[in-house]
């Protein structure tokens, strides 16, 4: 709610980097070493250095708008909002372990990864071997991504002309 | 140039942590068979590394350390070795990123393609995050300068 209400922006980008810290945390707790490892350096470290650069870019105070209360986004925000729930009714409660994600492959790939790939961690073997080309397209979306930013923002050399 | 002579602490301690974070950020890469970690995190604590060489030290010297041109060179490298062995099993008659086929035992063949096909996602995320960094230095550089 804080992140919200504020309109010093560089303490949104410092509460957004605790909270990014504590969810890593969180995951830590439900043993998923994995995520909490990738939420602690992305979203902990890379993305709060990052929104600070874009800071000292543009300034670090929220401009201020109409303060009119606008329908319209509300409308669509809450419309959104209840079909989301809307569709979480009939998903199985939460760790049941009759659920349908736990009973199509997972079974197979914890029973038999580290004898065929070799590996102890099945999470890497997941990731690299079953789902090889889930990855190579993540890797591609990273690539492209640098390439955007290096197409908006310039490549940081010095244009002398 | 008075960034070089403020902030004597921050200095010395990067000084000190780097060779930490860089190791680190190798072991999460090839550990990451055995514990958590991997390609992702490792190539972005090895980015973070040198992020932080950058903030402490400015920009011009980081740029001597990590060359632009060489680290978007190795950006599109490691997709290259990435795709290069899905084909590369192709090659050798399996399928696209069939690991099976490029050892002669295919748990070895698994094995190797895994720790390669890892390599080439921690060197492209670590060279994006440093190119992604720089571009936005770069453009407060440009800013402050009198045009």
């Amino acid at each position: 709610m804080g992140i919200v209400r504020l309109d010093n922006l560089l303490a949104v980008v410092m509460l957004s980097g605790i909270y990014s810290l504590i969810s890593a945390g969180l995951f830590v707790t439900l043993d998923a070493v994995d995520v909490a490892f990738t939420e602690a350096s992305v979203g902990g470290g890379i993305a709060t250095v990052l929104m600070l650069a874009t800071l000292a870019l543009t300034g670090d105070t929220e401009k201020q708008g109409k303060g009119k209360l606008q329908f319209m986004p509300l409308a669509v925000v809450a419309v959104t909002g209840a079909l989301l729930i809307y569709g979480t009714l009939d998903m199985p409660s939460f760790g049941d372990a009759m659920a349908p994600i736990h009973q199509h492959v997972a079974p197979r790939y914890i029973a038999e990864a580290p004898q065929t790939t070799g590996i102890p961690n099945i999470v890497t073997s997941v990731l690299a071997s079953y789902r090889g080309y889930d990855t190579m397209g993540e890797l591609a979306v990273i690539f492209t991504a640098g390439i955007g930013v290096m197409l908006i923002l310039g490549t940081g050399r010095r244009r002398d002309d | 140039m008075s960034m070089l002579h403020r902030h004597f602490i921050l200095r010395i301690t990067t000084k000190l942590l780097m060779p930490f974070i860089l190791m680190f950020a190798l072991y999460v890469q090839f550990h990451g068979d055995f514990g958590p970690g991997g390609g992702f995190q490792a190539g972005v604590i090895f980015g973070a590394g040198f992020i932080l060489y950058a903030l402490i030290y400015g920009i011009d010297a980081a740029e001597k350390v990590t060359p632009p041109g060489l680290i978007r060179a190795v950006m599109a490298l490691g997709l290259l070795l990435y795709v290069g062995v899905g084909y590369f099993g192709m090659f050798l008659g399996g399928a696209f990123l069939d690991y099976n086929v490029l050892r002669h035992d295919p748990v070895h063949g698994q094995h190797l393609g895994i720790t390669l096909v890892e390599l080439g996602v921690g060197t492209t995320v670590a060279a994006t995050m440093i190119t992604v960094f720089f571009s936005f230095a770069g453009r407060m550089r440009r800013g402050k300068r009198p045009e």
